[in-house]
């Protein structure tokens, strides 16, 4: 997954589709980005992302969850219209900033 | 209602076969030339029973999932999803908004929400130790 980090923002752009199969690689490789020293506020670039169902919405509220405990975020931004109906259903806009 | 077509599927309860499950619906429904928001609302809901069926029907083990689809003459998809898992003990609270087993799992609780606001109709039919099928209808087509 590309990634790139100014200061204590990770900007990483998930590709293709991210489900329950997905999830666990995005996750795991999401946690080593938000884990390194000074990192505080992650953005998922969503334009290169296809489809994703609740299983995303999971992964996405994880890395939030992790993140607010140490003061930080998580942000995402160029959704398709199909991530955003999911994004949307599931309240993620309560918590989630969208760019 | 008439069925003017119909397909079945029957494959393993393997992570891998998520996406090929939703495409292979959406790719049948397309013969009645849907708009390109519906098939992804009928691939997002098929994935979501899918995933159900694969990390709570079976959850540690493998089994079989059987899907099938029917376009009738009245523009409708029907979409039924099978397990012979373990099933489900209280259906009305599996379909509340955020309720999951599997917190742990960072599970967002919301695949039956999901499969209800993006299906027109969408019915659950359970029993312990024997499964879960998943009935879903879409339409396709204005009358």
């Amino acid at each position: 997954m590309e990634h790139e980090r100014k200061n204590d923002t990770v900007t990483a752009r998930i590709t293709g589709e991210l489900d329950h199969c997905s999830a666990q690689t995005i996750r795991r490789e999401l946690d080593m980005m938000i884990t390194e020293p000074g990192v505080r506020n992650l953005v998922l670039d969503l334009k290169d992302m296809t489809f994703m169902d609740s299983s995303g919405i999971g992964v996405i509220l994880g890395r939030y969850r992790q993140l607010r405990d140490r003061g930080g975020s998580v942000a995402v931004k160029n959704m398709n219209p199909q991530v955003e109906r999911v994004f949307t259903l599931s309240g993620m806009r309560q918590v989630i900033k969208t760019m | 209602m008439e069925i003017i077509n119909q397909m079945e599927l029957r494959f393993l309860s393997l992570p891998e076969n998520e996406a090929f499950a939703r495409v292979a619906v959406s790719a049948f429904a397309v013969q009645l030339n849907p708009t390109l928001d519906v098939l992804a609302d009928i691939k997002t809901a098929v994935s979501e029973a899918v995933t159900n069926a694969i990390v709570h029907g079976y959850e540690n083990e493998t089994g079989m999932i059987a899907i099938t689809s029917a376009l009738l003459d009245d523009g409708m998809l029907e979409v039924s999803v099978s397990d012979t898992g373990k099933g489900i003990d209280d259906i009305a609270r599996a379909m509340q908004p955020f309720f999951t087993t599997q917190p742990e799992k960072e599970r967002s609780g919301m695949g039956f929400s999901v499969m209800q606001t993006f299906m027109d109709h969408v019915t659950v039919e359970s029993a312990p130790g024997r499964g879960t099928t998943v009935r879903m209808k879409k339409r396709l087509q204005e009358k």
